[in-house]
């Protein structure tokens, strides 16, 4: 990284005291970066390596490692009968979740976008279950869907909307989009505040432009507003799919993976694989390898269509 | 944000009644947000059947879960040891980290900053499960400190950019001034620099309590022992308990525990919440 040695002809040598310093600079460099370096190799570089170790070898959760027996972990899990119908409910969760969250986000974004003290006061209101952990926010779905103590039921009833209770947790369905609504609720602000974000970069002269022209309020939308947003929803489109497609606090603590598991999840799968009932590390490992190579891919893939066309 | 504010009065005319329809709509969202949190503060006190609280108003909820196992203080006490150390050690690595980065060219420099960054590619549990073997390898299994040090990991992309930024915004004459004047390199970082980058280390603070005080499949994974477990795990394990039948009631109360310091904190910093979102957004 350092300066490339140039010919003397066109640059004299540095005088010794100033490469000496360039030098010690380097060193202090590395010392302040040492903690981060160690970090990231003990705990992320050595995980990477082993959990590719693990995903070709039998490796028993209280056996440990038994020797090397690629590719049997694999073929396992893709004989696994609960592999592709969670694989089917993740990507249907994901696409529902993403679309959903993202439409919802816009909405309040452009509501919001205007400061005022009401807006701002609205803004806060709307942020502040994404404060709230995914766990905790599950917890307090949990009881708000409940039978026993839930308020819906009995709100819903006096409204005359439903007939009798319904259970929102009981059927795959209901347990579906009920867990979409939580995660609507929790994550809305979060992705508003992006797409803010995205709307402030928009020049105040470009929507003048467009009304002098003679453009409607749709017409603004469409074809300024959305367009130029592009970038901010792409990089909430990214988020949001990856977020979706590694699902598991929600589900854990809502369904189980449940009823019948309908509502199982990748993650689920690969935490039972490992910690549940099967106790094998190795295919544990290897579907998260799975897992890992479909994501970078997918990024891959999303990257470019999202971003690719404006340059 | 105030130019689009003048274009709307303009349309919509700067009369207050005119504007009342969108009142209510507004008022609506904000209420649908703010309802579940409100219901379940109003939940946790109120009677009702199968809880500790049967008959009038109370804390009965609170008594349950002050008594549930070990005791809630136990779990609260878990949880504050792993986020005051997950706060801790973000905080240092990231700034030495974060300064080293801005300041310093070195070999390697760039190979270590996107590394760092990819760690936000790989999937929590890809990492969690070789991570679950490798603590055990080196003695800090079913250990909130090897807890804290894997949550912090998962901190560094966000927090090492964010320090990063915000030492290369800090004018260079300032940290110059400070070697002249004799300091060493952490002289000036410690007397001049820190203070000029407090709104960074903030915001990065914030987000490291957050993230470890509401995590939930790290120490599902890593904590073994039911006295070591963080308090979202110990009220989500609560529900299971008592044969079968869940008490709802101190469900609530235990929500109500979790929220209230995420929810104080984002009131009081809300302003550095956002900033460090905003951050985010622009690096995308």
């Amino acid at each position: 990284m350092g300066t490339p040695d140039l010919a003397p002809a066109t640059r004299r040598p540095a005088p010794a005291p100033r490469r000496r310093r360039r030098v010690a600079r380097a060193r202090q460099g590395w010392l302040y970066a040492a903690p981060t370096a160690v970090m990231v190799t003990v705990f992320f570089v050595l995980p990477v390596l082993l959990v590719l170790r693990m995903s070709v070898s039998d490796w028993g959760l209280f056996a440990g490692n038994r020797g090397l027996n690629a590719p049997e972990n694999f073929t396992r899990v893709l004989d696994d009968r609960l592999l592709w119908p969670a694989v089917a409910f993740t990507v249907k969760y994901t696409v529902l979740t993403t679309v959903i969250l993202l439409a919802v986000a816009l909405g309040l974004a452009l509501i919001v976008q205007e400061s005022s003290r009401w807006k701002n006061v609205l803004r806060t209101s709307i942020l502040v279950p994404s404060a709230l952990g995914l766990a905790s926010a599950s917890l307090l779905f949990y009881a708000l869907y409940s039978q026993q103590s839930g308020p819906l039921n009995p709100m819903l009833l006096a409204l005359g909307v439903i007939e009798e209770p319904v259970s929102f947790l009981g059927t795959p369905t209901s347990a579906l989009w009920s867990t979409v609504f939580l995660i609507v609720w929790r994550f809305a602000g979060f992705y508003m505040l992006l797409l803010m974000v995205g709307l402030q970069g928009i020049g105040h002269e470009v929507y003048e432009a467009a009304r002098i022209d003679g453009a409607n309020r749709r017409q603004i939308f469409a074809r300024i507003t959305l367009p130029l947003l592009r970038p901010s929803l792409a990089l909430c489109t990214i988020l949001c799919v990856t977020g979706s497609l590694l699902a598991f606090d929600q589900f854990y603590i809502l369904t189980k993976g449940g009823p019948d598991n309908s509502t199982l999840t990748v993650v689920q799968l690969i935490y039972n694989m490992a910690f549940a009932g099967q106790n094998d590390l190795g295919r544990a490992a290897a579907l998260s390898v799975l897992v890992l190579l479909v994501l970078l891919a997918l990024n891959a893939v999303q990257f470019r269509v999202l971003r690719g066309r404006e340059d | 944000m105030s130019t689009t504010t003048t274009t709307t009065d303009r349309r919509r005319g700067a009369h207050p009644l005119a504007r009342t329809p969108s009142y209510v709509l507004t008022g609506g969202l904000a209420v649908l947000f703010l309802a579940p949190l409100v219901w379940a503060a109003v939940a946790s006190v109120s009677p009702q059947g199968g809880t500790a609280q049967t008959q009038g108003w109370g804390f009965g909820n609170y008594v349950t879960l002050a008594n549930y196992q070990a005791g809630v203080w136990r779990y609260v006490l878990n949880s504050s040891i792993t986020s005051g150390l997950t706060v801790l050690f973000t905080l240092g690595v990231s700034l030495l980290g974060g300064y080293a980065f801005a300041r310093f060219r070195f070999p390697g420099r760039n190979v270590l900053f996107m590394l760092t960054l990819a760690i936000l590619m790989v999937p929590y549990a890809t990492l969690l499960i070789p991570l679950y073997v490798l603590l055990n390898g080196i003695g800090l299994q079913n250990s909130l400190v090897g807890l804290a040090l894997v949550l912090t990991l998962f901190q560094l992309p966000f927090a090492t950019f964010m320090m990063r930024i915000s030492f290369e915004s800090v004018p260079a004459e300032l940290e110059e001034a400070a070697l002249v004047d004799g300091c060493g390199t952490f002289g000036a970082l410690t007397r001049v620099l820190v203070p000029a980058v407090k709104p960074g280390l903030i915001t990065v603070g914030l987000f490291a309590f957050l993230a470890a005080w509401n995590d939930f499949i790290a120490p599902l994974i890593l904590i073994s022992s039911s006295d070591k477990v963080p308090l979202p795990l110990a009220i989500a394990n609560m529900r299971q308990q008592v044969m079968g039948i869940v008490d709802y009631g101190a469900t609530q109360a235990g929500v109500v525990v979790l929220a209230v310091p995420c929810v104080l904190l984002f009131l009081i910093l809300q302003r550095h919440y956002v900033r460090g979102f905003m951050s985010g957004a622009l690096k995308g």
